[in-house]
């Protein structure tokens, strides 16, 4: 399997242990990943909060990019792939505006290569068995609640999400990593998203709200696939220290793969101390 | 306020494209947003005063900057109004109007990242949170947390400069940035 890849900013800062155990992961999946060559940033929530028209043609960069080579887009964050995705939808749709940006940008849109994330691929590209075949350490007493996030799977409409209210997707991942997941009823709430800084107090309320859900769940984790969710819920948590995973680290996990003890040495909640109490750190098999 | 009601809500709607007038009041939106605590004005109230033509009160508002865009509101909506694009065309008209935003470090923090675009093609965590810093005027709030952060070797020294910064630097040009 073959994709063109768009990292996003995210995945060389704040997110870097998602960069690092999605390329792991991939790699030993047999998902080649073929890097836009100088790509540019989305946008994300900045431009579309001043600028409408700045917020859908940034992406159309990108998107001519990676048209030459025909092939789907993966991208692990959740506001690249859905910005991308509104670009997307208005370059099918607005015919004079696809014009306009064929010739400011150089190239004629056909269409054919789409935008998708990476839990997408991951769940529905991907054969179940791919994954389960290569578990060396099953997850046995991680009880993760699967956490979305809202840029995901909203709006439905553009993103067709399984359920946007209780997708399911990552909790069937989970269990073939062997995990517990945990039901619960803020999958797809907010975390106060690009208000981190400038709204902190508002973060920590929403973040505080996500952790003490989770553990009145019994969930003793979180899972995410977004480094926006994953920094606010690792860095804004009061009182709680719930340890939050991205799926592709438990993934690397599961699969034994090298290079797990440098993604969890990111965390600023320290998850090595939850996975000793399992069994799940120390020597490799 | 120079427009009337009913050209100020069409002005809305034409902008974000969402059918403000099928509103039903039935507060789902209210319901279900995240942050309609902190706002002065609810979700619901915004689509109100929109229709009542309250521009003014509108544009002095800080619900329009504290929408994150998580977009849960209009997949509530029975009428399928999203609320996101409505809050950023009234944060647009705000600031077309020459008004102070009501929530000047979320301001600053989005021209800031903006600013960091336009300047390398991709964003520089390190010189856009300098920038925020300065615009928000705000030198010390999260230093230690930005500290842990270049300390964990999550926020790089240098930028990124990406190659052909034309081709970004003319999308700005054409919305007059």
């Amino acid at each position: 399997m073959r994709y063109s890849y768009y990292p996003g900013c995210t995945l060389s800062s704040t997110g870097v242990e998602y960069g690092q155990s999605v390329a792991a992961v991939c790699e030993v999946l047999g998902i080649e990943l073929v890097e836009l060559e100088d790509w540019s940033c989305c946008g994300s929530s900045s431009a579309h909060a001043l600028d409408h028209e700045l917020a859908l043609s940034l992406p159309v960069r990108n998107i001519a990019l990676a048209q030459p080579a025909g092939m789907d887009t993966l991208m692990p964050c959740p506001a690249c792939y859905q910005r991308t995705l509104r670009a997307d939808r208005r370059l099918r749709e607005d015919e004079a505006w696809r014009r306009e940006m064929e010739a400011l940008l150089g190239f004629a849109y056909d269409g054919q290569g789409r935008p998708r994330h990476l839990l997408d691929v991951l769940g529905h590209d991907l054969p179940a068995e791919a994954i389960s075949s290569r578990v060396r350490r099953p997850l046995k007493g991680l009880k993760p609640v699967s956490y979305y996030g809202c840029m995901l799977v909203r709006p439905p409409k553009l993103t067709g999400w399984d359920d946007p209210e209780h997708p399911v997707l990552m909790d069937r991942l989970l269990s073939t990593l062997g995990a517990e997941p945990v039901v619960w009823s803020y999958g797809v709430d907010c975390c106060g998203g690009s208000l981190s800084l400038d709204r902190s107090d508002v973060v920590k309320t929403l973040v505080g709200r996500l952790a003490t859900a989770a553990a009145e769940a019994g969930a003793n984790c979180i899972v995410t696939v977004c480094g926006m969710c994953h920094i606010n819920l690792d860095t804004r948590q009061q009182g709680t220290q719930m340890p939050v995973f991205y799926l592709t680290e438990l993934m690397g996990l599961a699969l034994d793969l090298p290079g797990q003890e440098q993604w969890f040495n990111k965390h600023f909640i320290n998850p090595l101390p939850l996975l000793a109490s399992l069994g799940l750190v120390g020597q490799r098999r | 306020m120079t427009e009337t009601a009913t050209s100020f809500s069409e002005i809305i709607q034409a902008r974000s494209g969402e059918p403000l007038h099928t509103c039903y009041f039935c507060q789902k939106c209210t319901a279900g947003c995240p942050v309609a605590y902190a706002m002065d004005y609810k979700p619901a109230q915004v689509v109100r005063l929109i229709l009542l033509g309250r521009r003014d009160t509108l544009l002095r508002s800080n619900a329009p900057w504290l929408c994150v865009g998580c977009d849960t509101c209009g997949a509530r909506c029975p009428n399928d109004i999203y609320l996101a694009p409505v809050m950023d065309v009234l944060k647009e008209m705000a600031l077309e109007a020459g008004l102070a935003p009501a929530e000047k470090k979320v301001y600053a923090l989005h021209q800031s990242f903006l600013d960091s675009i336009k300047l390398w093609g991709r964003t520089h965590e390190l010189s856009m949170l300098m920038e925020y810093k300065l615009r928000a005027v705000d030198l010390f709030t999260d230093l230690d947390l930005g500290l842990r952060l270049m300390l964990k070797g999550k926020i790089s020294m240098l930028p990124e400069r990406i190659k052909d910064l034309e081709r970004v630097r003319a999308l700005y040009r054409r919305v007059g940035r």
